[in-house]
């Protein structure tokens, strides 16, 4: 093969969901045999070019070449057939079928519709061979095997079917370390036959170790990118961050007021681990982390909706409970980060969701009286700007910045003071998250204590009081906002002086 | 979204049938379409007797007969639940009931243990399902056998028959589609079965969108996540859905004892079928989140129309069952298909509207 050209190119690739431009004008490319990091923050776009790349989503515009031959994806299958395979973050395999047979899984050399193990066994166990698993037969059930072996079984099916370029997306944020040195041992030796890996990973110690190039992404562009050895790791944090900050972020003058909530010593089945924090009144206290960082868990514990090992709630210097109820009668209140499978339910009217968690209001002898509920809705509507035709509109009609108000003042409704809001602006055009951010500021200014967890660093650093970070299920840095800028919260985030996998 | 599209679309004709198809009273439509062509049918072919008063009586009451039972399984399949024991409890509950009568213990005794009966059923699966956490098809296919077990050892495996006089007046004529002989002012005689079904439907109703418990029933069934957020207290909602549920199941086996004066275990297997294709027809989705009493009511009526119509036009009982089939099928496509699927319909509908 000729070397000059790229065996993966991408030029010019645009792709928009709805008003939402996912990647304006990205171009990347991958040499045979060596590995590409591709790196950038939680909605940079880097899920939406592996998704064109494997043929799940279709580029607006723009080309893509496989050695040289226009590359046009119509499904994942075809990406398959032309070589691109990709190790996904949670694993896709058939946990009740043999370890063969999950490799053969809708490959080519079935013959009449029957499956020809037997001519296909020596690409079977040549595959599993060079991920490190000669040992492992291929009749074990898949089900029964440790994660990293499963992950290793799914990077040899990519093999059996002859990958020439293979796509990891953070391949390590479910292995225990020492089996990250193992996957990176294979990486290696894929690299070595000729193989072009695409790595992607927020821990940069990671990207260091095994790539050779880099590409950043930022808001959906092209911010960077070259040889990894020729930059320092805090030029890559600055590239991944440094944007403009347009004047997108309304404030609300408010002053935090004397601490009233007491998180003590919070430990959840795995994440978070031990966290104590002190909340104001009247503050806005941000959360940053990577994803998987243990945000929402700290949030579903706090709210008592997840079950926790360890750990008191203190409200006005009282414990709180546990159970969810109690927590909330406590003035504690959640918006879900998944609007879709938990927050809302899509098929009942904006009346029910916003008033299911507190009906006594309008109970009257065991009876509710509609219209006083319907009344109250309709103010709530009126005041959070709820843009709907009436109230009995069922949520799946209302756009995603409409159904997180009715999420909001489901929790306002429920008269929450402590108001835990899980990524409350994701997905959401630009106009309503200002809305949203103004808000907030209004009901710190009411005195309510705002817990914000969000993975977009400008807002965070815009409208919180206070930002803690997670990483790894453990608050490890508070700070007043004054203090932090968008590159030691990243390098806090990504452990950069904490040892990251190594430690 | 998708179906206020089909529904602006212009041709007059297609534009009816859009709107009966969308709006919510798509199973009274049909209903009465059924009632129309199988008047037109009798006429032509039939006796003639299909749209009488008598007819109309014993239709009524054979509606009344599944759709109590069906009122408690359109809560359970509103919360995303499902009955299969429904059938198999019912024939326990009038089983019971004629071996109370036929010991000689008063009516005013037996009628409340059997009612205790239906509700322990219930609750017996509503426990299972909260506490073990398995599913509802699971625990009540197994539960559908027990109960069946348990009125075939009560009952000796046989047919019980208490004798005549022991059964009180009032359930003799409970079902009773006789003659029109008594009038309650201007009402003609309507079964009292069905009068009673009525009074429990409108409880029903009452329950379901006035009270607390009946938001939660939605609320579970549309998205238990989103239920669980709120602070329902889901387990014991469940609880309470399957054991009201039992209660309606008990007095459906009351209307069974009285429709046919005696009591065997094995009639039930099968009859839970009927309660729920009564919930589907009349619009309740499998899913969860969906159903209506007035649906379940009239899905039950078109059940009943559609066997008595084939009984009046001599078709045979083995065509009876493919027609009945089939309108459970074609009745829940139609239904899917205000929710855009299947796609492939969906759109070529949407392609035949001008």
């Amino acid at each position: 093969m000729n070397p000059d050209v790229p065996l993966l190119e991408m030029v010019g690739v645009s792709k928009a969901f709805g008003p939402t431009q996912a990647l304006s004008d990205v171009s990347l490319s991958v040499v045979a045999g060596k590995v590409l990091a591709l790196v950038g923050e939680n909605g940079a776009g880097k899920s939406t070019l592996l998704k064109i790349l494997s043929g799940a989503h279709h580029a607006d515009r723009g080309e893509m070449r496989i050695a040289g031959h226009l590359f046009r994806p119509a499904n994942p299958h075809d990406a398959r057939a032309a070589g691109v395979a990709m190790i996904y973050q949670e694993l896709n395999l058939a946990p009740d079928l043999t370890v063969e047979d999950n490799i053969l899984l809708g490959q080519a050399g079935t013959g009449w519709g029957t499956l020809l193990r037997g001519r296909l066994r020596p690409r079977v166990l040549d595959a599993l061979q060079t991920v490190g698993l000669g040992e492992l037969s291929p009749k074990a059930i898949v089900g029964a095997l440790s994660v990293a072996q499963q992950q290793l079984i799914e990077i040899a099916r990519a093999l059996a079917s002859n990958a020439k370029i293979i796509l990891f997306d953070e391949p390590t944020s479910s292995l225990p370390k020492h089996d990250v040195e193992r996957l990176f041992e294979i990486i290696r030796r894929l690299r070595e036959t000729g193989i072009g890996v695409v790595y992607i990973s927020h821990f940069l110690e990671e990207v260091r170790d095994i790539c050779d190039t880099y590409t950043v992404l930022r808001d959906g562009h092209n911010a960077g990118g070259g040889v990894i050895d020729e930059v320092t790791d805090a030029q890559i944090v600055a590239c991944m961050v440094g944007r403009d900050v347009a004047d997108l972020f309304p404030k609300v003058p408010h002053t935090p007021g004397e601490p009233w909530v007491r998180v003590e010593d919070l430990s959840g089945q795995s994440s978070p681990l031990e966290v104590t924090v002190q909340l104001r009144r009247g503050e806005i206290f941000g959360v940053a982390g990577l994803v998987g960082a243990g945000r929402t868990e700290l949030l579903r514990c706090i709210v008592g909706l997840d079950y926790c090992r360890t750990g008191v709630v203190y409200v006005d210097g009282q414990a709180a409970g546990h159970s969810l109820r109690a927590r909330m009668t406590r003035g504690i209140g959640l918006v879900s980060e998944d609007r879709k499978s938990e927050g809302l339910a899509q098929e009942l009217s904006i009346i029910d969701n916003m008033t299911l968690s507190n009906l006594a209001p309008y109970t009257k002898l065991g009876l509710l009286d509609l219209k006083k509920r319907g009344k109250a809705v309709a103010e709530l509507m009126a005041r959070l700007e709820v843009k709907a035709r009436h109230g009995h509109q069922a949520i799946s009609d209302l756009s995603g910045g409409n159904q997180q108000k009715v999420a909001i003042a489901r929790i306002l409704h429920q008269n929450a003071d402590i108001l835990l809001l899980d990524e409350p602006t994701k997905g959401i055009d630009v106009g309503t998250k200002a809305e949203i951010y103004r808000l907030m500021g209004e009901l710190a200014a009411q005195g309510k204590t705002i817990v914000f967890v969000s993975s977009y660093l400008p807002e965070l650093l815009a409208v919180c009081d206070r930002i803690g970070v997670m990483a790894r299920g453990r608050l490890r840095d508070v700070r007043e906002t004054s203090q932090w800028t968008e590159e030691s919260v990243m390098e806090c985030a990504i452990e950069i002086d904490g040892g990251g996998i190594d430690a | 979204m998708s179906a206020t599209n089909l529904k602006s679309k212009r041709n007059p004709l297609v534009r009816a049938i859009q709107l009966i198809l969308w709006s919510d009273l798509g199973p009274v439509v049909a209903l009465f379409v059924i009632l129309i062509l199988f008047t037109l049918a009798d006429n032509l072919w039939g006796s003639g007797r299909f749209l009488s008063m008598r007819n109309a009586r014993v239709m009524l009451n054979s509606a009344s007969l599944v759709a109590v039972p069906a009122l408690g399984m359109t809560i359970i399949i509103i919360a995303g639940g499902i009955d299969l024991s429904a059938g198999t409890a019912l024939t326990l509950c009038a089983t019971a009931l004629a071996i109370l009568l036929k010991n000689d213990v008063s009516y005013m005794a037996a009628v409340p243990v059997v009612l205790l009966v239906g509700c322990a059923c219930g609750a017996a699966n509503g426990t299972i399902i909260s506490t073990l956490r398995v599913v509802p098809f699971i625990v009540t296919l197994g539960s559908m056998t027990i109960y069946l077990g348990i009125g075939q050892i009560l009952s000796g495996e046989s047919t019980v028959f208490p004798p005549r006089e022991n059964i009180p007046a009032w359930l003799i004529d409970l079902c009773s589609t006789g003659k029109p002989d008594v009038y309650y002012g201007w009402l003609p005689n309507i079964p009292r079965s069905v009068l009673f079904a009525l009074v429990l439907a409108c409880f029903v109703a009452v329950l379901l969108r006035y009270t607390v418990f009946g938001r939660s029933v939605f609320a579970i069934g549309s998205n238990e996540s989103t239920a669980r957020l709120c602070g329902i207290n889901i387990p014991l909602t469940k609880i309470l859905v399957y054991t009201i549920a039992g209660f309606f199941v008990a007095v459906g086996g009351v209307y069974h004892f009285a429709n046919i004066k005696n009591g065997n275990p094995s009639e039930g297997v099968g009859l839970e079928l009927q309660v729920i294709a009564a919930v589907v027809v009349g619009g309740g989705s499998l899913s969860g989140g969906r159903g209506s009493v007035l649906g379940t009511v009239t899905g039950a009526m078109i059940m009943a129309a559609i066997r008595s119509g084939c009984d009046q036009l001599s078709i045979p009982n083995p065509y009876q069952l493919i027609i009945i089939g089939a309108i459970i099928v074609i009745a829940v496509t139609m239904d899917r298909l205000r929710e855009g699927s299947p796609e492939w319909l969906f759109r070529w509908l949407q392609s035949r509207s001008p």
